[in-house]
């Protein structure tokens, strides 16, 4: 790495500066506020405050819906990113072989990334609606009685779904440019060895896209963590009977429609540390595959 | 055009130059055609004088709306009037410092204000136990029952009979199916609000200890009583045999459509949905009835109970702003703008003055339908288990009360395991509000 020498020592400091008031003001502060709170127990308003030690984070394990929602957020979180990633690979893999096709594919596998996740989630609940939805009608005539507002393995399928949709359209393109990045000359070379393209895909192009995938794995599991809130509001609202309650949902029901801002802030600065936890986890093994 | 420009220029420069109007900011939650009926009745006030100007913001779902309410006055920028619903009375009670009860506003700023004016069914909701009104009921309704007359005269039915009994309700249904006039029985918006809480007030059956909680902050509920269970334990019945076909949590998004589409004969709501349900039922002719009851359950029926928001005034404003809010709860309640807003949208009237002057101009006798939410609050005097309820952390209840009718029509749980678990859920939410309102 380069060092760079300054002469004047306040200099680096001031050129510092913007990026750390930015980092404190809307980091380190509210993130800071959060931990306080969840020591308290306060109504609403603000009035009463008690300081309650760790109560708040004792009732948060001892809570059944709680553990739940840890549960239900890595099985959500897993299901997102491997559907993403999969059918991204999928058709990143079809476009590559494609020649003259590519770009419009391309500029239509890419379109769902924007639009907006509120709007996604209810387009995915018009067309799972179990009285008015298209899908739905046709997985009855299947004979399948689709219902997500009772059946929590339907409920699942439907955030699931619908959070991923979105998704592919970015992973597609981190596998289109990785594909692209592969020289064509390693496959040939396998190609005259006698390798069929099932042999070649898993042992050139896989190995090869390691980096770019390891890198959407985290990308996706963040996304499923965080992200996804509007796609669960707008369709099953967490539940049924909180089935599709993620971390985040919960703190958000727990603290802005429950207004228990002591549980809302103790759930917050839980998931704060596995955010810590991933993003240690990314620069640990991401760099280092990175440098293989 | 230059000419045009300059006038409107001119008439610019007038109205910044007229007197300062004092401000008062109202935050509501009511969108859409709600919304804009809302707004007009600001724009009436304002234009009728010229000392004080109403602005109305809309700051989304009631939830959204508290919420954002309670933030605001944590950072000191709060609305003088806040539109609250019905179930976050108790946290707007609790908030003493926060609020300017109603009563006590219009007697400091010597405005004439009559609380025996008010409907009691209605504003009994929101009176602290001395009788004192501490908000300004504004836009309350309370569920009642429609139904498809066409499809009841196809199944062999009278069209002009409504189911008055749940007795009724299940043998129409039964015939309803059986005939093939339409695919399902009933279906039902807001389980937690209709077939629970109206469902116990409608049977004189107590929702919780300390008269459904109005005597104390920590009470406890009772919702898991024989007539109670025995009514989940039915609708999870009606649901497996397909006459009760479910809508979903909360207001219950997927209720309405069955209806309309006419997959479903009957269907119980809020009275506010009435204009949603007359737009969309061209198709058919409506018919209206009060909600069913249980026959052989002594005192029933009795009176349902109203749901809805309330305006609350908060503490903190200037001085100056009181008094025009005074002004304005004064001109929301005359009957004029009251009948006006309720022939409007399904909502009660909240004064005998606004219901008679309805009366008097023949709206009842053109829309008898529209009578039906009255006669339901208003048919025996209240007791204590038809006042209303007054819990704390009720919107998380709610969802409770929600969770656990999934957990039932999921086959997870029986009814009395259900309204077990709501009670158990609820108390301990009750008790945690206690704690943090000490």
């Amino acid at each position: 790495m380069k060092r760079t020498i300054f002469g004047n020592r306040l200099l680096p400091w001031f050129l510092l500066a913007p990026q750390l008031a930015v980092t404190a003001v809307f980091f380190l502060w509210p993130a800071g506020q959060a931990v306080w709170q969840s020591f308290l127990r306060q109504d609403a308003f603000g009035f009463s405050t008690t300081f309650v030690g760790f109560a708040n984070y004792g009732a948060l394990f001892a809570d059944p819906f709680y553990r739940n929602a840890l549960q239900v957020t890595a099985v959500f979180a897993v299901t997102v990113a491997a559907l993403a990633l999969g059918v991204a690979l999928i058709l990143a893999v079809a476009v590559d072989r494609m020649i003259r096709a590519a770009p419009a594919y391309t500029t239509l596998i890419v379109w769902p990334y924007a639009v907006a996740p509120a709007i996604a989630g209810i387009l995915w609940w018009f067309m799972f609606n179990p009285t008015i939805g298209i899908l739905a009608y046709g997985l009855k005539q299947w004979g399948y009685r689709w219902d997500h507002l009772l059946d929590a393995g339907d409920a699942m399928m439907l955030v699931v779904i619908a959070a991923a949709w979105k998704q592919v359209s970015y992973n597609f393109l981190f596998f289109v440019a990785g594909l692209q990045s592969i020289p064509a000359s390693m496959r040939e070379a396998a190609a005259i060895d006698g390798a069929g393209p099932v042999k070649r895909f898993f042992t050139i192009t896989l190995p090869l896209l390691t980096p770019t995938t390891f890198f959407l794995l985290v990308v996706n599991v963040v996304y499923a963590m965080f992200d996804t809130f509007p796609v669960i509001d707008a369709t099953t609202e967490g539940g049924p009977v909180q089935a599709t309650t993620v971390l985040v949902y919960k703190v958000y029901m727990d603290g802005f429609v429950g207004l228990n801002l002591g549980s809302s802030a103790a759930q917050s600065v839980v998931l704060m540390g596995i955010v810590i936890f991933l993003t240690v986890m990314q620069f640990r093994y991401v760099e280092r595959r990175v440098n293989y | 055009m230059t000419r045009l420009l300059l006038s409107s220029a001119a008439i610019a420069a007038f109205a910044t130059a007229a007197p300062a109007q004092t401000e008062i900011q109202w935050w509501h939650a009511m969108g859409g055609e709600l919304g804009a009926k809302l707004e007009k009745i600001a724009a009436d006030f304002n234009a009728m004088q010229s000392d004080y100007k109403v602005v109305p913001t809309f700051k989304g779902t009631y939830p959204e709306t508290l919420t954002a309410a309670i933030a605001a006055f944590r950072a000191r920028e709060q609305p003088a009037i806040v539109q609250v619903f019905e179930v976050g009375t108790g946290t707007m009670m609790a908030a003493k410092g926060a609020v300017y009860p109603v009563y006590q506003l219009m007697a400091d700023m010597g405005e004439p204000f009559d609380p025996a004016a008010f409907l009691p069914a209605v504003v009994g909701y929101y009176t602290d136990r001395e009788g004192n009104m501490l908000s300004m009921p504004f836009n309350s309704s309370t569920p009642i029952l429609y139904y498809n007359k066409d499809v009841f005269e196809k199944a062999g039915l009278d069209r002009d009979t409504p189911p008055a009994t749940w007795q009724d309700l299940e043998a129409y249904s039964r015939q309803i199916m059986s005939s093939g006039a339409a695919p399902c029985g009933f279906t039902s918006g807001w389980i937690s609000w209709v077939q629970t809480e109206n469902f116990s007030a409608w049977h004189n059956q107590p929702i919780g200890t300390n008269e459904n909680g109005f005597g104390a902050i920590d009470s406890q509920l009772t919702l898991n009583g024989p007539v109670q269970v025995r009514h989940w334990e039915n609708l999870k019945r009606w649901q497996d045999e397909g006459l009760f076909q479910y809508g979903g949590p909360v207001g219950g998004n997927d209720a309405p459509p069955k209806f309309y589409a006419q997959d479903c004969a009957i269907y119980m709501n809020s009275s506010a949905s009435r204009a949603g349900v007359v737009a969309n039922s061209k198709d058919f002719e409506v018919g209206y009835g009060m909600l069913p009851y249980y026959a052989d359950v002594a005192g029933a029926p009795q009176n349902s109970i109203i749901g809805g928001a309330t305006l609350w005034v908060l503490q903190g404003r200037p001085e100056g702003e009181y008094k025009g809010v005074a002004k304005f709860f004064t001109y929301l309640s005359s009957p004029e703008v009251q009948a006006s807003w309720s022939q409007g949208t399904g909502y009660l009237p909240i004064t005998h003055a606004a219901y008679e002057y309805s009366t008097a101009h023949g709206f009842y006798a053109e829309f008898p339908g529209a009578e039906i939410p009255i006669k339901q609050i208003t048919l025996h005097t209240p007791t204590a288990n038809s006042k209303g309820l007054r819990f704390g952390n009720y919107v998380q209840i709610r969802t409770v009360i929600d969770e656990e009718f999934q957990a039932l029509l999921g086959g997870s749980k029986t009814a009395q395991e259900a309204l077990d678990a709501v009670v158990a859920r609820g108390n301990a939410l009750i008790a945690e509000f206690a704690a943090a309102n000490r």
